[in-house]
């Protein structure tokens, strides 16, 4: 009985901040398609880094893919207790089979071959792809335009979609090399064996701002300029029924100017990094 | 002749029902035949049954999808080939540097001489710490670590201290198996020879390594089948080798099939290796034996 | 007064831990004499011969080479085992080498001599000891009869002045050991100094100048050979003889 009005109340609370769609109307979307009926079960990665995720605890809401995370779940009618965290890597995520998510969240970007094997929904975030360098490669004298970018020795994750973007819109003199993550990326720069790097652009400003000390954020590639703009989506079981509310969920958050105040909230805007010609 | 009419084994009643004479060599002949169709028949009854069975299984098409399709191979492939070149460059300069510097590390564990002490104690301390930490540390430690000192962008490159960590690793196992080799040479060996006036270092060069490199050239092979595996491990700090390739091919298509193609690559190599470090073992065993 | 021994041993003491396996040797063998010392397994034979040749370092006792004593434990060993020899029971022959190579090894790295200038020299050697058509052959080509002769022109081409033999033919096929003992007698006609351990009682009847009994590691008994086997004046000796005869 009393979880029927902590429902209706929540629903009351959500219409009375989005007037526009119908809580109601999602949760019932997901009836019968959730691995754990009444329950939504989200993956992200471990550990889940910042700004993504603060203190690599998603049950927080803390951090931007937390509080989409918890968003989406509200529009689909699931309340904070009703969502259960679970942590998945990468080939996790794209292993066939059973998935033990219902959908996985870290930045994952949308592209048309991962299409085949997974299902994505709309872009949640669209992120422009920022140029990180250290101090002395400025005092050096590079500047931010791609002509002056190509002589620079590349590094970036393997796993992100950086490495085609370095290669086809920089395409530098020398071959990049590869690390595993984002931590072994900035390693490499502290120990010069690289020059620059590709990030989204908050995690770019976290990096230089919070983790490197001499690190300097050089200029961005707008999102949509660049040749494969970087589009998050939430990453689903291929053909997973879900997708469809999901997709609603985002739709309503976007339309109702909400996502639009997570992202403003968690990800810290860039209005000084110049533009990369 | 009595004692066998109670025939308690019942060697007799068998014999009795044998028939009465075959040759030998055709009968021989005939149960070698016998035995090559039933090994046959049975490798293709579960090559078969694999065949028939695994496709069955309900998520059989989504595990192809994933692992073995063929439109992503071929379109990954060449990149794979042409990656793994690099892993072949870094073997081909690692693997020699192995094979000395594990030797003077061997040499230095065998020294005798009490002047020379501190050298076996650095041969003891030094096998024990690189065969006890992980390869993959030690090429973080040395491939982050040396460089963050602030080299020079040449001598900061990745390719040196990857290699260079891959080098002090593997020299220890291979240090373990020339000492191995080297105390299999009989101390009678070292008998003659010191009995000849030959000093310990002409002794060494001369009549032990010589025996006990041979001796263990099937183990080392073992080792650098596996060191061929691990120049893989170089990618952590930078350099995009063949296993680095598919790990990027798999990020961006979702897909795990490049790294079968990797290990199609590495079979391709691994297994001719492995079957010739076998036949050499088994011809020393018939040497020896 | 008889002339300087070319080797003599002084009150010679060797232990292995608490095993003490020689105990007091005394002997001198003078420059072209063979002397065989027998005995039982274990008495000791072996260590002495290992002994004299600087394999194993004496704990008392001196050992003189024409006078000098080479025992001092301050001397290094090395140029010393170079003008001894010794064979050993199993040749030990380097499996690595074919005959040829493993004669030439040691004068060519002790003396540093070249090959070319040793070449004929080791092939002459080679003749002597009747293996010419033998050189290129590897140990595991030859018999046990032909590897022991390699194994004795290999001592002989550092020309030491002494040549020391620990039971050479006791691994051999009986049929191969006359081959074997015919070389010992070419040495000691050619004038060698020889001193074999040994259980071929014949050939130390017939060709030694001295035969020493050796028991739990003293000489018990030493003399001609006619004194020792036809009149030993030691029970311990009358009762090895009879053992082995």
């Amino acid at each position: 009985m009393s979880q029927k009005i902590l429902t209706l109340a929540g629903i009351i609370i959500t219409a009375s901040i989005l007037p526009v769609t119908s809580a109601q109307a999602a949760g019932e979307c997901a009836t019968g398609k959730t691995l754990e009926e009444g329950v939504l079960t989200i993956a992200t990665g471990n550990p889940a880094y910042f700004p993504w995720v603060i203190d690599n605890e998603p049950a927080g809401g803390k951090g931007f893919e937390a509080a989409v995370a918890y968003a989406v779940a509200a529009q689909m009618g699931f309340e904070a207790e009703k969502v259960e965290w679970t942590s998945s890597s990468f080939d996790q995520a794209i292993q066939p089979g059973q998935k033990n998510f219902d959908f996985n969240l870290q930045q994952f970007s949308i592209t048309e071959d991962r299409e085949k094997i997974v299902d994505f929904s709309i872009p949640y975030y669209t992120s422009a792809l920022a140029v990180i360098v250290r101090q002395p490669t400025i005092d050096a004298g590079v500047q931010p335009t791609l002509e002056s970018l190509k002589s620079l020795t590349w590094g970036a994750d393997a796993n992100t979609t950086a490495t085609p973007v370095i290669q086809e819109l920089i395409a530098p003199e020398s071959d990049p090399l590869l690390y595993d993550d984002t931590i072994n990326v900035i390693e490499a720069m502290n120990a010069n064996q690289i020059d620059a790097t590709l990030l989204d652009l908050p995690v770019a400003l976290y990096q230089a701002g919070a983790v490197m000390n001499d690190g300097v954020v050089l200029g961005q590639f707008a999102a949509d300029e660049s040749t494969s703009p970087d589009h998050f989506g939430l990453l689903m079981e291929e053909g997973n029924p879900i997708k469809a509310c999901v997709d609603a969920a985002l739709t309503a958050l976007i339309d109702s100017g909400e996502l639009a105040q997570i992202e403003a909230q968690w990800l810290q805007q860039a209005t000084d990094v110049p533009m990369i010609r | 002749m009595s004692r066998n009419t109670t025939d308690k084994t019942g060697i007799v009643a068998a014999q009795a029902a044998l028939p009465a004479k075959i040759s030998r060599t055709a009968y021989n002949a005939q149960k070698k035949r016998r035995s090559l169709m039933i090994a046959s028949a049975s490798t293709l009854t579960v090559v078969a049954l694999i065949y028939v069975l695994v496709p069955l299984a309900p998520g059989w098409e989504r595990v192809k999808n994933s692992f073995f399709n063929w439109e992503v191979l071929v379109r990954t492939f060449p990149k794979l080939l042409d990656a793994f070149l690099i892993d072949v460059m870094i073997f081909a300069w690692c693997a020699p540097a192995i094979a000395i510097w594990g030797l003077v590390i061997a040499l230095c564990r065998d020294a005798r001489s009490p002047a020379l002490f501190p050298l076996r104690v650095f041969a003891t301390v030094y096998n024990d710490v690189f065969r006890g930490v992980p390869v993959i540390l030690v090429i973080y430690l040395i491939g982050f670590g040396i460089p963050g000192l602030g080299l020079s962008r040449t001598w900061s490159n990745p390719y040196i201290w990857g290699s260079l960590a891959l080098i002090l690793s593997y020299s220890a196992y291979v240090a373990e198996v020339y000492r191995a080799g080297i105390e299999s040479i009989h101390e009678s060996q070292r008998s003659a020879a010191k009995s000849l006036g030959l000093s310990h270092w002409h002794t060494m060069r001369h009549v032990i390594l010589p025996q006990a490199i041979r001796r263990v050239v099937p183990a080392n092979m073992n080792n650098f089948i596996s060191l061929q595996k691990d120049v893989a491990l170089v990618s952590f700090i930078g350099p995009v080798e063949l296993l680095r390739q598919a790990g990027v091919e798999k990020s961006l298509l979702a897909n795990f099939t490049p790294y079968v193609g990797a290990a199609i690559i590495f079979l391709s190599v691994t297994i001719p290796a492995t079957r010739f470090a076998d036949h050499l073992i088994a011809r020393q065993n018939r040497e020896r034996g | 007064m008889r002339p300087q021994p070319k080797i003599e041993l002084n009150d010679v003491r060797k232990s292995f831990g608490d095993l003490e396996v020689i105990k007091g040797v005394n002997l001198s063998v003078h420059r072209g004499e063979l002397v065989c010392l027998i005995g039982s397994s274990g008495s000791g034979k072996s260590t002495l011969l290992r002994c004299l040749n600087l394999l194993e370092p004496i704990d008392e006792g001196e050992i003189l080479l024409d006078g000098y004593d080479i025992s001092h434990p301050m001397l290094d060993p090395q140029p010393i085992r170079q003008r001894i020899g010794l064979v050993f029971q199993s040749f030990n022959l380097f499996p690595h080498m074919n005959a040829f190579e493993n004669v030439m090894l040691a004068p060519r790295l002790n003396k540093k001599i070249s090959r070319a200038v040793l070449t004929p020299k080791i092939e002459a050697l080679f003749e002597r000891f009747e293996l010419k058509d033998r050189m290129t052959h590897y140990p595991d080509q030859l018999s046990g009869g032909q590897q022991q002769r390699v194994a004795i022109v290999r001592a002989m081409a550092m020309e030491p002045e002494i040549m020391l033999f620990d039971e050479i033919t006791s691994a051999l096929d009986p049929e191969l050991v006359s081959e074997v003992l015919d070389v010992v007698r070419q040495l000691k006609s050619e004038g060698m100094t020889l001193v074999l351990a040994t259980h071929e009682m014949n050939f130390a009847r017939d060709a030694a100048d001295k035969v020493c009994f050796l028991d739990k590691g003293v000489i018990v008994e030493e003399g001609t050979p006619d004194q020792i086997f036809q009149n030993p004046s030691e029970p311990r000796t009358r009762a090895f003889l009879r053992s082995v005869l």
